[in-house]
């Protein structure tokens, strides 16, 4: 199994690194593509127009304001705004080339390739176990479940917490270690893609932290895709940074993509002005 | 002069008294009503019991009737009878129910779902004799009464309030936990049947509890599906048997003075039951739902 490559845990990497060559987007696989992508609720567009490409191993920040359709936007990437009754897509979301909205394509199978953190831990009320272990059974990955229940757990830093409470209940966890016990949930079925919904946004400056060191040790693995509206924790964990922002129009607005690029990029020469009023506070 | 401090005060004039009067007596009325609810409930408690505890003993718990105008005797047939029937109810009204509830809930367009859902409200208010004919019509007339078919016209009456009981607790389950299973890559199924149910067994379970204990004292349903049956204890539901209901009416008809007595018996026998029942499923889902909104 390609999981077996294990992290460097000694020495996390320090936040509001340098340039290095292995964060640029160049030479890389893309993993989504979304070509003039808009989710509308009803017949109100949420977001409109997006085109950007998503590479693999790197972590993707969607930066904005508030109702600038970001959560949106990262859930057409995996189809869960299907389940909002009404919700429509304009456009296209490529993976790995294949549009994921078109006739043939399984939701399901979507999501099981493509996981994904909520803003608010939402462990199911089973044991500790049964939170890694059910997506596992449930996926028919039974052969080895201890294994990866516990290699899912060391890969989401919470392995040493819980090691000896495994079949206690999940509740019974900080609101930090519920939420890596989420990563943990998502990424022991193997997934390809893990997006994250304002995964921190709900937990203290502490818990913050280690779900960022995490990101970093987890995008060796899998390609990461990360709504924050935290541009501090954006500059801290992504390589590269959407700007999204709210176009205010006269039947109300919606969101959408104003500068994609590099990280530093964005935030120390954005070629926006919108992004550079946002990233330096002047709105937003 | 000073400031007219009649202007600012805070006594009482006489209309506000006349308000205040009114309000006192309103109180006082709604209050009484309350009161009289309660009393009502009590007073049958006690009636039931005062006159049931008597005929109470052991042989009133495992023997059938005497032949009339005997000593002695019991209504063990009829004690089994209603767990025949109402067990069999249950078998049959709780897959659906919670099916039906999992319909509604989960898987049916909204307009699709208020369908169903009036659909059920409307089978609750049914008369229960109109089941009853309904069943009689169905499945009795040609080929005889048998506890079995009593169960299916109780089921009748127990589908919508554990419908609608599992449909109650659906809804608290957070949509959070749905979105988490369904990001795994698990089908709607899956997820009903590894989280969603799950996490609301408890609320199931006491609407179930509730449902049985209505199914219990139902007479109706009855009437025309198993009532005629042997004095004799059997556990087949193929064979009609009797349910506590309806032999009270017929034990209180009797001409014999020990037969009303046990129909006393019967009742309270039958109202501990469902007041047990009943109170217990409260007491669960108070704390089930604790338990759900943390």
């Amino acid at each position: 199994m390609e999981a077996d490559t294990m992290m460097d845990k000694v020495a996390p990497i320090e936040i509001a690194q340098p340039q290095e060559a292995s964060k640029s987007a160049a030479g890389r696989e893309v993993v989504f593509e979304t070509r003039d992508l808009g989710v509308l609720y009803g017949k109100s567009p949420a977001v409109m127009g997006v085109s950007l490409s998503i590479y693999q191993n790197l972590v993707t920040a969607i930066i904005g304001p508030s109702g600038c359709g970001k959560s949106t936007f990262l859930r057409s990437l995996n189809r869960m705004n299907d389940l909002v009754s009404g919700a429509r897509i304009d456009g296209e979301v490529l993976y790995h080339g294949q549009d994921i909205y078109s006739d043939g394509v399984d939701p399901v199978e979507v999501r099981r390739r493509i996981g994904m953190v909520f803003q608010k831990p939402n462990p199911f009320p089973k044991s500790i176990y049964d939170n890694v272990a059910w997506g596992l059974r449930v996926l028919g990955m039974k052969d080895n479940l201890d294994d990866r229940v516990e290699r899912a757990l060391t890969q989401a830093a919470i392995w040493d917490e819980v090691k000896d409470r495994l079949k206690k209940g999940a509740y019974g966890l900080s609101g930090g270690q519920q939420q890596r016990l989420c990563i943990a949930r998502a990424i022991a079925v193997e997934p390809d893609v893990v997006l994250l919904d304002e995964p921190a946004s709900a937990l203290d400056p502490i818990a913050t932290s280690k779900i960022e060191d995490l990101m970093h040790d987890l995008k060796n693995e899998y390609t990461l895709v990360i709504v924050t509206h935290n541009m501090q924790q954006a500059a801290r964990v992504a390589d590269m940074t959407a700007f999204f922002s709210l176009e205010r129009t006269e039947t109300g607005g919606h969101g959408l993509l104003v500068e994609y690029d590099e990280t530093s990029k964005i935030f120390t020469q954005p070629t926006d002005k919108r992004t550079e009023g946002y990233v330096t506070g002047r709105f937003g | 002069m000073a400031v007219d401090a009649a202007g600012y005060s805070l006594k009482l004039g006489p209309r506000t008294r006349r308000r205040k009067l009114v309000n006192l007596v309103m109180q006082a009325i709604a209050t009484l009503a309350a009161l009289a609810a309660v009393a009502v409930l009590v007073l049958v408690i006690y009636s039931v019991a005062r006159r049931g505890v008597a005929a109470l003993s052991w042989d009133f718990f495992t023997k059938t009737a005497a032949t009339f105008g005997q000593p002695g005797g019991g209504v063990a047939n009829v004690l089994v009878g209603s767990i025949v029937i109402v067990a069999g109810a249950t078998l049959m009204a709780l897959p659906v129910g919670i099916l039906v509830a999992l319909y509604v809930s989960e898987f049916a367009p909204r307009r699709l779902a208020n369908l169903v859902k009036l659909v059920l409200d409307i089978l609750n208010g049914l008369p229960s004799i109109i089941i009853g004919i309904f069943v009689y019509g169905l499945l009795v007339i040609g080929s005889g009464q048998a506890a079995w078919k009593g169960s299916f016209a109780l089921a009748i009456i127990m589908l919508p309030l554990i419908s609608r009981a599992t449909q109650e607790v659906l809804a608290l389950v957070p949509s959070t936990l749905r979105e988490g299973a369904l990001a795994l890559g698990a089908s709607r199924w899956r997820t009903v049947v590894g989280v969603v149910l799950p996490t609301s067994i408890g609320g199931i379970v006491t609407g179930t509890v509730l449902a049985i204990a209505r199914a219990a004292g139902e007479t109706a349903p009855l009437l025309f599906t198993t009532s005629i049956a042997a004095n004799a204890v059997t556990w087949d539901p193929r064979q009609p048997v009797l349910g506590i209901p309806f032999d009270i009416f017929v034990l209180s008809e009797s001409p014999d003075p020990a037969d009303h007595a046990r129909a006393w018996a019967l009742g309270f026998v039958l109202i501990t039951f469902i007041l047990v029942t009943s109170l217990t499923a409260r007491i669960l889902l108070a704390r089930h739902r604790q338990k759900l909104e943390g």
